[in-house]
């Protein structure tokens, strides 16, 4: 009996009608029916989930309301940046240089490593404005200042933690606990994946290990099938992407054919429509064996174009990443998030952000140039920041080990966005005299957050999952939309 | 007898949903029709009746009737049975976690006995891997990991507790004292090292050693994270929702949250040694062979006890007067932060950088100071008890420095030199002068080698001129350890300073008390008041100062070099002085409000009467009977782990919002039988099952265990029925058929080197290092970046014995659903993708794996093509193919054969794991094609399924 064909035939509304019930709770079913549309189920949409495929659990789903962005590039500044180096100009802090913060500001505000009475320290780079926008940088930034029109800048970004680990964590999934999912992993969730043959959501990095290790694309109590996959630098830029040495791709194809057959001969005595999502994940497997290294192969890119980020083809960079990302979101990917873990100045601030600017600057430029030629940039979201700011106290240990650096500080920060319907040209957000605190539109992590959920098309608070009896979401229970960073 | 017992149960049930209904009015069940009646939940559970079926023919436990009824009301027949060889695999990887092997397939379809399954049944359920594989159930909500986590990732060792959960489970330790021991073993009367070790479960929280990260913030974050596994693990509440207000929908008070807390916030978190016998017989050893040595000494010299007495005397004096620094403060370089202890010492907490300076500030109204005492102490808080930071617990010490100013005028600073040191004991070559040299790359060292360095230390410092201003003084010291050279990587092997406490004297010529802390004490007992031990222990130090003695000092000294370090393992002890607890406002640690002491949530039952108020008395409260929550959580879970679903859907939550149970009564049967034995069946039950006669236990995992796999319910066929299809589309909650699922990540490592035969069966142990894609921890920020490959056997051990970093989790299980430890995990999930796919067929452990298995059926597979493909294919899936399945491996392994014809290199790479250890007598190409063979069967759908 072909009982495969009578259930491909007779029973293929049942089939995919339970496949995603059967979920429930640990598949892509809770994303169907328990959580994400649980509070807009409307026909429609019902409709349009369950004529997906259903042996593919990343296939792309529509989000809440029509969206300006598609897909988000997130350069994220491990360490922490100085924003006193590169942003927010203080003309201010240089009246104080040298003398100690006033103490009504520190009160009950937590220091990583400096005592209280460390001096003021101005910084030492010049700033100049730009573009028809006016955005203030320092001379630190050579490249961005070229695209300073197409930058939404925040200066009064604030966030929670204090500590890097804590600190990432919050940032990537609005908690300081560990074990909440990631944004990219919210984000597949929520939109699935436009490839097949490429990880929804990427991880690349520069420079050294992040505090937060791999909890940073973890997709928490999501399915692990929402979790960013790291590429590594060196090899195979995804774990176990080549065939073992000495069998051919013909081989590897020989052998998913049997495996296919058998699989389905399975599926045909069993019924269980599990083995068809497994005979599909071979199959995108396979697929990925050769995407993946056609799109690691950057020399396919014009000279123009790797001379415009500072790529070097085989090279383990920032640059190269930044032409990564947009080879990966031009292939489908969702969600691409470069690491550049290298702006802890503690000491020697001036120098580090100088030196990290070389590394960086260019390729951050270029990224958005090269995605507005390719008419990419209107809907991909592109985020720069790390996961908190430096203080403009000096930092220097006692037994001058190291000498002005800055602390941790988390009142307030830069970051910028661009694309994505975010409003080009804007700088928003102001800090007090000495860059200590905010004074004007406040913007909180979970206030990003639920901005940069709102222009991917959901309702923040929508946009949930089922766990431990609560509805979590990315933003908890905070997050507003802030309409001025909107176009 | 069984029905009085059950008429104090009914009573008890109904005293307690009394109190419960009051508490309870909140916490009403969406599910429930009355607007007044608490959540079933919350209501101890009664044994029900079992339900009249039809078909009792199918019957064989009581559980059938509850499942039968239901399907029975849905107008569903159950599926068949199940074939034997799908039973024996469905059963061998339920409980042990393992396939069968052929012969135990062959035994058990052979076995026509009318008992052959309860045989079965039994031997598994008494096999060391049952303990292996409902321990990693177990770990799960117990957040198991080899690694603090956060930013640092340090490794720690608490690989004793695993063995503890292995071995507990083996021997089938009620549950209840299960419970106790995890929670409490530690205050139970004469605690064992083993209840110590199980108090593991709690210390299994991250770890934040961030560089300047608060320690308080991160102890506060340990309890919380702590309070979270015991809601989930015995309670199936999520307690923590309660953190930052009172619960949205359970009637969990934001103050009861912190009560609940109170009980757990009140430990010292030392770690212990858990020495192997050899350790401790090799111990038992060198102390025979001291004292024998110093029995000798005795033998010959007659005149000791007076000499001893003698130099007693004199050493009365050596001990100065000193006056301990109170109000001190202290601030470390690079981030080191500090706690106070009661005692006025300081303990070093958080990062170790490679470097350091303690700043100590303190104000003392003394003046003509005359010496300066560093004391270095240990605590049991430090590697090996300390006295420093290193994992040996040692110290260097590189520069004392300091500066005295008047309290009065603050900036009048005025360095102090240092004019003479002394100290109890330098290592050789590093005396205590090297800590007054201005050198900071040389040291001194306090290291008297091993099982004799972790013990309290002290110098004392000189100053040229006396120090102290009339309007009192100020002194900073500068305390530095610059002479470790090693990486940033290596920075908790820095011996920086663990615990140190400052103090000054007055009085002339201050000398370091040149006796040990135990020594001294003991010579404030009169001497005819002391016990033998303390005799020894005064002579023991006391023949180190004697110069004629030098030989078998010396002798004593080369015997202790062998003292064996065994491994540790983190555990809880009580404070001594009780920490107080105080609500936080909004869950913020920094906004501590009303103070509370521990207390269990009112809606649940009472506190026990006579309970203490501390871990203890919450362990006996979790499993007291009128416990409405804890049996039913464990059944269910018990169940989720066979069904794939448990009868409540939300294993962490039995609260307000949690799903109605797909068969309430069976949950409440199995509920009750579980917490009182099979004592209290009812009707039908009390007969059955009939293969049983043991003695009824109470909170036994493996009665329950053995209740569920006899029953029909479990022996089903997962076949799906296409009659299934159309009336119920949307699960099998009704249980029409066996769930067929993808095994956990261990599983699917422990099947593939099952199938090979390269896997160690070896239970216990620390955590290996199975081999990893090079570059795989290169997203770790610091500690830990190489990754030695584990050699020999424990290359090839089960999954659940990989070192698991909670940073960069094991690739290849990680892939697979495995949990990362960072809190406790109550329900795997279980994904099907791409990255898998890459894993099973091409990762290097399970290439290795098909290598091996191909091999293993060239040599033990039989002599034609097809008898080895059957042999493979039953290796893999443990049932024989159909003529289907053997036509198309057929046909693959003469393409494979065909495609390595004069391609030797590629047969051989394929063939062969090591290039170096080719496999003799065989013919690699022949191999080759095999080993393509077994690496399609090893990828199979069905053999990583249970079906």
């Amino acid at each position: 009996m072909n009982y495969l064909e009578e259930i491909k035939t007779e029973g293929q509304k049942y089939i995919s009608r339970r496949h995603f019930f059967k979920n429930c709770g640990i598949g892509i079913g809770a994303v169907a029916l328990s959580s994400l549309l649980q509070h807009d189920a409307s026909a429609t949409h019902r409709s349009s989930f369950i004529a997906q495929p259903s042996d593919n659990p990343l296939a792309p789903k529509p989000p809440h309301f029509a969206p300006k962005a598609k897909r988000v590039i997130y350069l994220f500044q491990a360490g922490a940046p100085s924003q006193l180096e590169m942003f927010d100009n203080k003309p201010g802090l240089a009246k104080y240089n040298g003398k100690p913060c006033p103490p009504e500001l520190l009160k009950g505000q937590t220091l990583a490593f400096i005592k209280p009475d460390a001096a003021l320290y101005a910084t030492e780079f010049k700033f100049a404005k730009y573009g028809k926008s006016g955005a203030e940088m320092s001379e630190a930034l050579i490249h961005l200042p070229k695209v300073a029109d197409n930058l939404t800048i925040i200066k009064s970004m604030m966030t929670d933690a204090i500590n890097h680990a804590p600190a990432q964590i919050f940032m990537n999934t609005g908690s300081i606990q560990f074990g909440r999912p990631s944004f990219g992993s919210w984000v597949t969730y929520g939109l699935g994946c436009e490839t097949q043959e490429l990880p929804a959501f990427v991880v690349l990095s520069s420079a050294g290990g992040t505090s937060g290790g791999s909890s940073l694309w973890g997709s928490g109590f999501l399915p692990t099938l929402y979790q960013g996959v790291p590429f590594r630098r060196t090899g195979d830029p995804i774990l176990s992407l080549s065939n073992p040495r000495g069998i051919s791709r013909e081989m590897q194809r020989d052998s998913l054919d049997a495996l296919k057959d058998l699989n389905e001969h399975q599926l045909a005595n069993t019924g269980d429509q599990e083995i068809s999502t497994r005979i599909n994940a071979f199959e995108m497997a396979y697929r990925m064996q050769e995407s993946a290294p056609e799109l690691m192969d950057l020399s396919k890119e014009s000279k123009a174009t790797l001379e415009m980020y500072g790529a070097e083809p085989g090279k383990n960079s920032y640059a190269n990443n930044c032409l990564l990302a947009r080879r990966l979101i031009e292939r489908g990917t969702r969600f691409v998030q470069l690491y550049h873990e290298a702006w802890d100045h503690h000491g020697q601030v001036h120098k580090g952000v100088k030196e990290q600017c070389k590394e960086t600057d260019q390729a951050n430029a270029a990224l958005i140039q090269d995605l507005q030629q390719r008419g990419l940039l209107e809907d991909t979201i592109v985020i720069w920041g790390g996961e908190f700011g430096r203080t403009p106290m000096v930092q220097g240990e006692p037994d001058g080990s190291s000498s002005l650096g800055r602390d941790h500080h988390n009142k307030a920060f830069t970051m910028w966005v661009a694309g994505g319907g975010f409003k080009p040209g804007i700088t928003i957000g102001e800090t007090d005299e000495i860059g200590f605190n905010v004074v004007h539109d406040p913007i909180h992590v979970h206030d990003l957050h639920a901005t940069l959920l709102h222009l991917l098309g959901f309702d923040h608070e929508k946009l949930t999952y089922r766990f431990q009896g609560r509805d979590f979401r990315l933003t908890d229970v905070h997050g507003v939309v802030n309409q001025k960073l909107l176009e | 007898m069984f029905r009085s017992i059950k008429i104090l149960l009914l009573i008890s049930c109904f005293t307690l949903s009394l109190a419960v209904a009051v508490g309870a009015m909140k916490g009403k069940s969406r599910n429930s029709k009355s607007e007044t009646k608490p959540h079933w939940a919350f209501i101890a559970p009664a044994q029900p009746t079992l339900p009249a079926v039809k078909n009792k023919a199918w019957v064989k436990t009581p559980i059938d009737y509850f499942v039968l009824a239901e399907l029975e009301k849905n107008e569903l027949k159950p599926s068949p049975e199940a074939d034997k060889t799908t039973l024996i695999r469905r059963l061998s990887l339920d409980l042990i976690g393992l396939p069968p092997t052929l012969k135990e397939i062959d035994d058990f379809i052979a076995d026509t006995s009318p008992n052959a399954y309860e045989k079965l049944v039994d031997r598994l359920l008494s096999s060391p891997h049952y303990g292996e594989r409902w321990g990693r159930w177990w770990l799960d909500v117990a957040r198991y990991a080899d690694t603090n986590g956060f930013e640092k990732d340090r490794d720690r060792s608490i690989w004793p507790y695993r063995d503890w959960v292995i071995n507990a489970l083996n021997k089938d330790m009620p549950f209840d004292q299960f419970t106790v021991e995890q929670l409490a073993g530690d205050l139970l009367p004469n605690a064992t090292l083993q209840q110590r070790i199980a108090t593991g479960f709690l210390r299994n929280s991250m770890l934040n050693e961030e560089a300047a990260v608060e320690p308080e913030q991160f102890r506060v974050e340990g309890i919380i994270d702590r309070v979270d596994a015991v809601g989930k693990a015995f309670l199936g509440l999520t307690v923590n929702c309660a953190q930052c207000h009172t619960h949205k929908f359970d009637p969990i008070k934001h103050q009861e949250y912190y009560q609940f807390y109170a009980f757990l916030n009140n430990d010292e978190e030392p770690e212990i040694e858990v020495p192997t016998t050899a350790e401790n017989k090799k111990r038992a050893e060198i102390i025979a062979g001291i004292t024998k040595i110093e029995d000798e000494l005795f033998a010959k010299n007659p005149d000791l006890p007076k000499r001893i007495s003698k130099w007693e005397q004199q050493a009365k004096l050596d001990e100065g007067q000193w006056t301990i620094l109170t109000d001190t403060s202290v601030i470390g370089t690079n981030g080191v932060k500090f706690e106070r202890m009661l005692d006025d010492s300081f303990i070093a907490r958080g990062d170790n950088p490679p470097q350091n300076v303690y700043y100590l500030k303190a104000k003392t109204n003394l003046k003509n100071i005359t010496g300066f005492r560093l004391e270095l102490m240990t605590d049991h808080s430090l590697p090996h008890n300390g006295p420093g930071r290193a994992t040996a617990g040692t110290v260097l010490l590189s520069e004392f420095n300091l500066e005295a100013a008047p309290i009065a005028q603050p900036e009048k600073i005025e360095q102090i030199k240092i004019d003479s040191a002394s100290a109890d004991f330098s290592s050789t070559d590093n005396t205590i002068n090297r800590a007054i040299d201005g050198n900071p790359k040389t040291s001194w060292s306090l290291d008297a080698g091993p099982g004799l360095r972790n013990q309290d230390r002290k110098a004392v410092f000189v100053p040229k001129n006396v120090v102290g201003y009339d309007s009192g003084t100020v002194l900073t010291f500068a305390i530095s350890q610059k002479e470790f050279g090693g990486s940033a990587a290596e920075r908790f092997e820095a011996p920086n300073l663990g615990r140190f406490r400052l103090s000054v004297t007055t009085a002339a010529n201050p000398k370091a008390d040149p006796l040990p802390k135990n020594v001294r004490s003991i010579l404030g007992i009169p001497a005819a008041n002391r016990t033998k031990e303390q005799q020894c222990e005064v002579f023991r130090f006391y023949r180190t100062t004697v110069s004629e003695f030098a030989e078998a000092n010396k002798a004593a000294v080369a015997l202790m070099k062998n003292w064996p370090y065994p491994a540790t393992t983190m555990v809880l002890t009580p404070r001594a002085v009780e920490r107080e607890t105080r609500i936080f406002k909004r869950g913020d640690w920094k906004r501590q409000e009303t103070l509370v002491t521990p207390d269990t949530p009112a809606f649940l039952h009472p506190f026990p009467k006579d309970a203490p108020r501390n871990r203890l008395g919450l362990a006996k409260w979790i499993v007291d009977k009128n416990n409405p929550l804890t049996a039913r959580v464990i059944v269910n879970r018990i169940w989720q782990n066979y069904f794939g679903q448990g009868l409540v859907a939300t294993p962490e939550d039995f609260g307000t919002r949690c799903d109605k149970p797909s068969h309430p009564e069976l949950l409440d049967w199995l509920a009750v039988e579980f917490r009182d034995g099979a004592m209290g069946r009812q009707g039908d039950g009390a007969k059955l099952p009939t293969t049983d006669h043991r003695p009824p236990t109470t909170w036994s995992m493996k009665a329950i265990h053995r209740l569920i796999v006899t029953s029909a319910t479990y022996r089903q066929s997962s076949s799906i029925p296409p009659s299934a299809l159309s009336v119920q589309p949307s699960e099998n909650h009704l249980l029409a058929r066996a769930p067929r699922f993808r095994v956990d990540a261990e599983t699917i490592r422990d099947i593939a080197l099952s199938a090979s035969g390269l896997l160690s069966l070896k239970v216990g142990g620390p955590s290996v290092f199975p081999p990893i894609p090079d570059g795989a921890m290169a997203v770790s920020f610091r500690s830990r970046t190489v990754w030695e490959t584990s050699q020999g056997e424990d290359k090839y051990r089960r999954g659940m014995y990989t070192f698991w970093k909670r940073s960069v989790p094991y690739p290849s299980m990680s892939v697979f659903d495995a949990p990362n430890g960072d809190m406790s995990c109550t329900r795997r999930a279980r994904s099907n993708s791409p990255l898998q796919a890459l894993t099973t067929l091409n990762d290097a452990v399970f290439m290795e794996a098909a290598q091996a298995l191909a091999l293993r059926v060239w040599k033990e597979g039989g002599n034609d093509d097809r008898a080895k493909l059957i042999y493979a294919f039953r290796l893999c899936t443990s049932r024989t193919p159909d003529e289907f399945e053997l036509n198309r491996l057929q046909k693959l392994l003469k393409q494979e054969q065909a495609r390595f014809t004069g391609k030797t290199a590629a047969a051989v790479y394929v063939a062969a794991p090591d290039l170096n250890n080719l496999p003799a007598d065989v013919d690699l190409h022949k191999i080759a094609g095999w080993t393509m063979v077994a690496r399609v069967l090893l990828n199979l759908d069905e053999t990583i399924t249970r079906q």
